[in-house]
């Protein structure tokens, strides 16, 4: 059996996969080590890919060539774009997906990829010696020059129901055991996360009458960039509450359940609260929103999203039965909480490798992190860096005013967490620019120049950029009469402008949208007919034209200075205000231009000024 | 680069920088040039060191001062106002985080009253920045009068000393000259003018312009006569002649000489010479206790001031915002904003955690 390869990636889940395919792609021999290969990115959660931040997440993995977005397109059973009424940066779209699907098509592309081989079988120790070594449960010896650890909730993952306790990474699923123990042997701290699940149960006997139905988009949107097939038909979620009589059974069980008996220790996400936590915390709320989730096209299984639980079985199964649509609900297995090791991720420089053993990475929940996305995101950034690592070329960090995916890696390393760790659009200081219609201009050059975009996707994309452009500048230097603005309808109820205004100042009319302008469109230049996608990007641009200058114009205080050459051969050891790491990075390095000094990890912002103020700016 | 030199009054310094900052200057972040100098090597870390040192011991001083005098401090008062825009920016984030979440959304109505709420309270702490500055540089109170009516020796009473130079030639205070003392806590800035006369010299002359700034800018105006050299039709010539320059202020009419000459019951009587200026001190107590500043909180720093400036118009825009159906997203960029400019103050920065902090604190969420 082959042993050796130039990576491994150690975990098969959307962490892992992203790894794995990111390095392979790029042409590193990769060997994957999963527990278990009929569950390579499963959705252990909820059946669904993206939301509100997370959307953007998944844009950005695609625009950058992750295959994130490609697979849920393929396993889509409804799409939605949340939060529409609010403006263009707020748009977020959202998968319910065939989490069978979903699975098996990660696990097709991967097979196709000519680099990657796979392994079922426990990793147990990490050790370092010119090579990495990777032992496994089976007895087996892997060797390789770099590492992407992505365990998620496996490392000696304990579930709880109730008072009972049992090792687990998943339901059903053994824990891994003995990675802690060999990261503790080379200097790593550890310490415990808890997150939790609801019951799953079977739709047939549920009664849908007592619910509210929501169906996906009229016209559906995907994730990816490079275009597909349209999704013809969709599968409806179903929204009931919970009541006072279930909360009565939580309340007097409330002892009962895992998270109050004292067997947890590991703190759990606050968005994402368990049921008995929501009845406990919030005790004057009357009733609890619950979605019930389709679990894929060819299941009657549904995930009861919004009542994950730790109380024992036959309180959970209680508590559902006060709920007019469960009252003849059957559970197919019940919620519980799972607590697992996770490695405080100030341990990581920005290109996710460990600060104490070079080339090993980490991605996923072990950096304290929770969901698919976030996940995804690291696994990518970390298949690219490990691979960049043993070609030694340089890291690929995205920065805040990026990416989302920049704002979680960031916000990990510099701040820490310590509960489980989700994006949410108000972490991110540069919202309107890190937008997901333009996740693909504003990364898809980057995937590119990595190689994990076809020269094919890049044109379309730089056709489009191109379209816009133009467009915005024939709004801004093409004016409309007075007369013409009764056929813009919001106008016309407005009160019309005296002068002739530009098509760009109409639009940026918080009133108006460019469909409005087509009544006054003229032939030398019909846009009417261009792709709805370009459009509305014309729109976002022209409407947060002067936000979006005012937040670029804070985004780095240093970006004008990026072409500045730098002398060789500069003493940095004589400087006396640059900190010792600084000193010995910039040393080493010998940065030609201040672009590429600010790209070391190690090199502050201080440091950073004081070389701007050495180089006379 | 441009170099200001001036007199080494904080009063004109305040000036100065007050003038630049509207026309677009920005002040310097705290440190700054302690920072450029050590990175210059103009200075050791050691010696930056002290000049933090030194700067924390007198910002520590004024806030002690303020605390104790003011009865509240400025960064609680600025930290209570942080809590409510965060509170304010956690119900716009709410709907942008967790528009799908079972919760409830502040409606426009309840929005609208909560910003206008948040511009009063900036408002009123960027106006008791007046009332600030003159408890921390002193009440502006000029000393004018005929020459030879006795300013200089009301000066020296006052002060018990005997910097000005006294002679009985008109004219010899051609400077000003600026005093501090201090009645129930209130600090007095007291500004000893060249006499109000018409005159060919020009160095006097200059001293007489001077005098003209210092009515119109000054809080008090006490105009000091000599009922032996001075009529009461020229007296009331003068106070009129002030007043036009001087609308807001207060006139103390006070009259000299007391000792020979029998009260007038609408005019401040003094013997400066004597030292027998109870009446004036009087006077100048009863305005101290006037200046109570009650419970407000008093900003008196300009760069809080500059930085709660920058706040209110961000809220501002949000505001117009709100009224002109701006959406979410944007609002809540002008509210960060606004928040920026607070943390500046207090140095708190980590805004997203704590809007997350308060939502996660208030509102039920997660499915």
């Amino acid at each position: 059996m082959e042993t050796k390869f130039d990576i491994i990636v150690i975990g098969g889940g959307h962490a892992g996969c992203e790894a794995a395919a990111a390095a392979a792609k790029l042409g590193s021999r990769t060997l994957l080590i999963s527990m278990n290969l009929e569950t390579l990115a499963k959705m252990s959660c909820n059946p669904a890919m993206g939301g509100v931040a997370k959307g953007q997440i998944v844009r950005e993995i695609d625009a950058l060539g992750g295959l994130s977005g490609q697979v849920t397109d393929s396993a889509t059973i409804q799409f939605r774009m949340l939060n529409t009424k609010k403006g263009p940066a707020m748009w977020s779209p959202r998968a319910q997906c065939d989490r069978f699907q979903f699975s098996a098509n990660y696990r097709k592309r991967l097979e196709e990829l000519e680099h990657l081989h796979f392994f079922q079988d426990m990793a147990t120790t990490i050790t370092k010696k010119k090579q990495f070594h990777i032992g496994t449960q089976m007895g087996y010896t892997f060797y390789s020059s770099s590492v992407v650890l992505t365990s998620g909730t496996f490392l000696n993952g304990s579930i709880h129901i109730g008072k009972d306790q049992y090792g687990g990474g998943r339901m059903s699923e053994r824990p891994s055991i003995g990675i802690t123990e060999s990261l503790h042997r080379l200097g790593f701290s550890s310490a415990r996360m808890k997150t939790g699940t609801p019951p799953r149960i079977l739709s047939s006997t549920i009664d849908f009458s007592q619910t509210d139905i929501q169906h996906g988009d009229k016209n559906p949107k995907s994730f990816s960039f490079q275009r597909q097939k349209r999704l013809s038909v969709q599968r409806p979620c179903y929204i009931t509450y919970t009541n006072n009589e279930s909360h009565n059974v939580i309340r007097e069980n409330l002892e009962k359940s895992a998270i109050f008996n004292g067997n947890i220790e590991g703190i759990g996400p606050r968005y994402c609260p368990s049921i008995e936590d929501k009845v406990n915390r919030f005790a004057d709320k009357d009733r609890h929103q619950m979605f019930i989730e389709p679990e894929g096209w060819n299941t009657n299984e549904v995930y009861i999203n919004g009542f994950s639980s730790s109380l024992p079985k036959e309180t959970q199964q209680e508590a559902l039965l006060k709920i007019p649509a469960f009252r003849k609900a059957q559970i197919l297995r019940p919620g519980y909480a799972i607590e697992y090791d996770y490695f405080p991720p100030t341990q990581l420089k920005h290109n996710l490798e460990t600060k104490l053993v070079e080339g090993l990475f980490f991605a996923g929940q072990i950096n304290g992190t929770t969901g698919y996305e976030e996940a995804a995101a690291q696994g990518l950034m970390a298949g690219v860096n490990a691979h960049h690592k043993i070609r030694q070329s340089e890291s690929l960090i995205l920065g805040r005013d990026q990416a989302y995916i920049g704002v979680l890696i960031d916000d990990l390393i510099t701040k820490g967490t310590d509960e489980p760790y989700r994006m949410f659009t108000s972490r991110a200081e540069y919202r309107l620019h890190l937008r997901q219609d333009n996740a693909d201009e504003r990364l898809m050059p980057v995937g590119y120049d990595l190689g994990l975009i076809t020269q094919s996707a890049f044109q379309q994309m730089a056709n489009d950029q191109s379209t816009v452009t133009k467009t915005i500048q024939y709004f801004s230097s093409h004016h409309i009469k007075p007369s013409e603005m009764q056929k813009i309808e919001p106008i016309d109820k407005l009160a019309t402008p005296k002068h002739a205004l530009s098509f760009s100042k109409l639009l940026s009319r918080p009133q108006v949208h460019i469909q409005d302008l087509f009544n006054v469109e003229r032939e030398e230049f019909p846009f009417s007919n261009l792709d709805a996608s370009i459009l509305q990007k014309v729109e976002t641009q022209i409407k947060y034209q002067g936000y979006l200058r005012r937040e670029a114009e804070t985004v780095d205080k240093f970006i004008q200075f990026k072409e500045l050459n730098i002398p060789q051969n500069i003493d940095y050891k004589s400087f006396m205000s640059i900190s010792t790491e600084g000193k010995q990075k910039l040393s080493d390095i010998q940065p030609k231009t201040f672009g590429e000094a600010q790209k070391i990890s190690g090199v502050s912002q201080s440091d950073l000024s004081t070389l701007l103020i050495y180089l006379g700016r | 680069m441009v170099e200001i030199s001036c007199h080494g009054s904080s009063y004109i310094l305040k000036e100065i920088l007050d003038l630049l900052i509207q026309n677009g200057a920005q002040p310097a972040q705290a440190g700054e040039f302690t920072e450029r100098a050590f990175l210059h090597g103009k200075m050791d870390l050691s010696q930056a060191e002290a000049v933090a040192d030194l700067i924390a011991s007198e910002n520590q001083a004024s806030h002690r001062l303020a605390l104790d005098q003011l009865r509240g401090g400025v960064s609680s008062e600025i930290n209570e106002l942080r809590k409510e825009l965060i509170q304010f920016a956690s119900l716009l984030e709410l709907e942008l985080d967790f528009g799908e979440e079972d919760v409830e959304f502040a409606d426009r109505e309840k929005l609208i009253n909560l910003i206008e709420n948040l511009q009063s309270l900036v408002n009123s702490l960027i106006t008791s920045f007046q009332t600030g500055q003159a408890i921390k540089e002193g009440v502006l109170t000029a000393l004018v009068g005929r020459p030879n009516a006795g300013k200089s020796t009301l000066l020296n009473t006052l002060l018990n000393d005997d910097r000005a130079i006294i002679s009985n030639i008109p004219g010899t205070t051609r400077d000003t000259i600026e005093e501090f003392f201090e009645l129930q806590g209130v600090k007095f800035r007291l500004i000893d003018t060249a006499g109000i006369r018409e005159t060919k010299n020009t160095i006097e002359n200059l001293g007489i312009e001077r005098t003209m700034r210092n009515i119109e800018k000054a809080k008090i105006v006490v105009y000091l006569y000599d009922p032996l050299e001075t009529s009461d039709a020229e007296v009331l010539q003068d106070v009129h002649y002030i007043k036009d320059k001087n609308l807001r202020g207060e006139i103390w009419v006070v009259r000299n000489k007391a000792d020979l000459f029998r009260p007038n019951k609408d005019h401040i009587t003094i013997s400066a010479k004597n030292k027998e200026i109870k009446s004036l001190l009087d006077a100048f107590s009863s305005y101290a206790s006037q200046l109570q500043i009650g419970d407000q909180t008093i900003i008196t720093n300009a760069r809080h001031k500059y930085e709660l400036e920058q706040a209110l118009s961000y809220l501002n825009n949000a505001q117009n915002g709100l009224k002109n159906g701006l959406s979410h997203d944007l609002l809540a960029f002008e509210i960060r904003y606004a928040l920026k400019h607070l943390g500046n103050i207090t140095g708190e920065i980590d805004i997203d955690r704590d809007i997350l902090g308060t939502i996660f604190g208030q509102f039920c969420i997660g499915k």
